[in-house]
């Protein structure tokens, strides 16, 4: 089968996933409650939202993740090729991880990768 | 002989000629839906059932024992209750995001399915770019995780959304770093390709040392990837409740639950395919009347065989090792694991080149 079976497993995990709620839909009769709809924090009543400011560290590792994923992709192509294209394709990448691990060192050298 | 391949001809066959093209076609798509689904549920059922079992194994306890010989129903009655249960939407929720998690998580596990070769020749697409296809799809669940975990509006659940974003994204780079060494070995993505170099001698074999290390690798990540114990931080019970689920119940509880045990079940699969061989059965040189011995046991087994093995290792790690702090989890990734793949990644290119392997 060709892409379109992309398609067919798509609409199969969506009528799962709508035929499980939906069924579960017809035999459930819920309450109304007021506590019900709030927040579950272990019992004590919620302040505040959990829409407000969190941790930057996330974020740094994001972007080193960014980078490197992008390596990723570059490396992707050469791997299939390197076995035909021989040893210029090794010094190639060398070079080319080189100058990656010289970035890397960069972030680490500035604590980027410090959890704090 | 009956194998899976004949019968997926016949099938083919027998439908093109009782049909005119376009309604035998809509009939396998058809028939590859309904497996998908029955293979889910399957899935899930069972691989509960098993990491509970394996739990009460390594505890030396029996276990889920009381519905049906062996509690063997246990998860199909639990997964009744989850039925039966209200599915409650907190009040300060994005509902809208709420409720499409579920289903991103979903679609994305369903569509690995696509490129994996369940037997010989019974692969629902074997695409030729199927290595990256399985690396970029698996990535899409983190969106599913992140938003349900936005969308709830409660701390718990940012907070595990967030670390299981850290540690996907993180562990990612490595899985797929490991992933490309053997890419360099076959010099293709297509999956029965790689299948087809194994055929004198699975990678892990064939690949010498670099490519055990990248095999260990892969599996540190994929557990890591999964966040199953003891990289669960994202759902670590006494610290976050149940990280970025806390807030859903019911059944959409039970399709995270599913969608997790089926990416489980991907991730090792990807590895039996990768470095055992896949569907390959067990050669060795020249040991004719011992290699067509193997040649008997069908190909599915040898794939369910070795994609079980490794499930049943991620299950023995859950009950090994403590759960980590994140700052030592993010450590272990950035400082030990990435610089060892990317230098395991050069003297395994040297290798190629060189055709220093069998």
């Amino acid at each position: 089968m060709g892409a379109s079976s992309l398609i067919v497993l798509a609409m199969a995990a969506i009528a799962f996933a709508l035929g499980g709620i939906s069924i579960a839909k017809i035999f459930v009769k819920g309450s109304i409650n007021p506590q019900k709809g709030q927040a579950y924090e272990s019992g004590i009543k919620s302040s505040g939202t959990a829409w407000s400011q969190f941790s930057v560290g996330y974020y740094l590792f994001a972007l080193i993740f960014l980078i490197f994923d992008v390596e990723l992709v570059f490396i992707y192509p050469w791997a299939v090729v390197v076995k035909q294209v021989g040893i210029a394709a090794l010094i190639e990448i060398i070079i080319f991880v080189s100058i990656l691990f010289l970035g890397f060192l960069y972030a680490h050298k500035k604590g980027a990768l410090k959890w704090m | 002989m009956l194998s899976l391949e004949n019968i997926t001809n016949a099938v083919h066959e027998w439908l093109n000629a009782t049909l005119n093209p376009n309604l035998a076609l809509l009939s396998e798509f058809l028939i590859v839906g309904v497996l998908a689904i029955a293979l889910f549920a399957v899935l899930g059922l069972s691989l509960v059932l098993m990491e509970r079992k394996v739990a009460a194994f390594i505890q030396i306890r029996l276990g889920p024992n009381r519905v049906g010989p062996f509690g063997m129903f246990q998860t199909v009655a639990d997964t009744l209750k989850l039925i039966m249960k209200e599915g409650l939407t907190p009040d300060g929720a994005d509902k809208f995001l709420f409720n499409l998690a579920p289903y991103i998580v979903m679609i994305a596990a369903m569509m690995l399915l696509a490129p994996i070769a369940f037997a010989k020749g019974f692969q629902i697409w074997d695409i030729n770019i199927g290595v990256l296809f399985l690396t970029a799809v698996s990535s899409i669940s983190v969106i599913g995780i992140l938003m349900a975990g936005w969308a709830s509006n409660n701390k718990y659940s940012l907070l595990g959304a967030m670390r299981s974003g850290a540690q996907i994204v993180s562990y990612e780079l490595s899985a797929g770093l490991s992933i490309i060494t053997i890419v360099i070995l076959t010099g293709s993505l297509q999956i029965s390709d790689i299948i087809n170099a194994q055929a004198n001698g699975w990678w892990i074999f064939k690949g010498h040392i670099p490519v055990l290390i990248s095999f260990v690798i892969f599996i540190i990540a994929v557990t890591a990837e999964t966040n199953r114990a003891p990289f669960d931080l994202a759902e670590a019970e006494s610290e976050l409740t149940a990280g970025f689920h806390t807030e859903y119940s019911g059944m959409k509880f039970a399709l995270f639950f599913l969608a997790e045990y089926i990416n489980i079940f991907i991730a090792c699969a990807i590895g039996a395919t990768l470095f055992l061989g896949g569907w390959m059965p067990f050669h060795i040189g020249h040991w004719e009347a011992f290699n067509h011995i193997m040649d008997f046991i069908p190909s599915s087994f040898w794939f369910i065989g070795k994609t079980f093995f490794l499930i049943f290792l991620m299950m023995w790690f859950r009950w090994t090792f403590p759960r980590l702090r994140i700052d030592q989890l993010l450590n272990l990734e950035w400082k030990y694991l990435l610089p060892i793949s990317l230098v395991n990644l050069l003297v395994v290119a040297l290798m190629a080149v060189m055709g220093w392997y069998f």
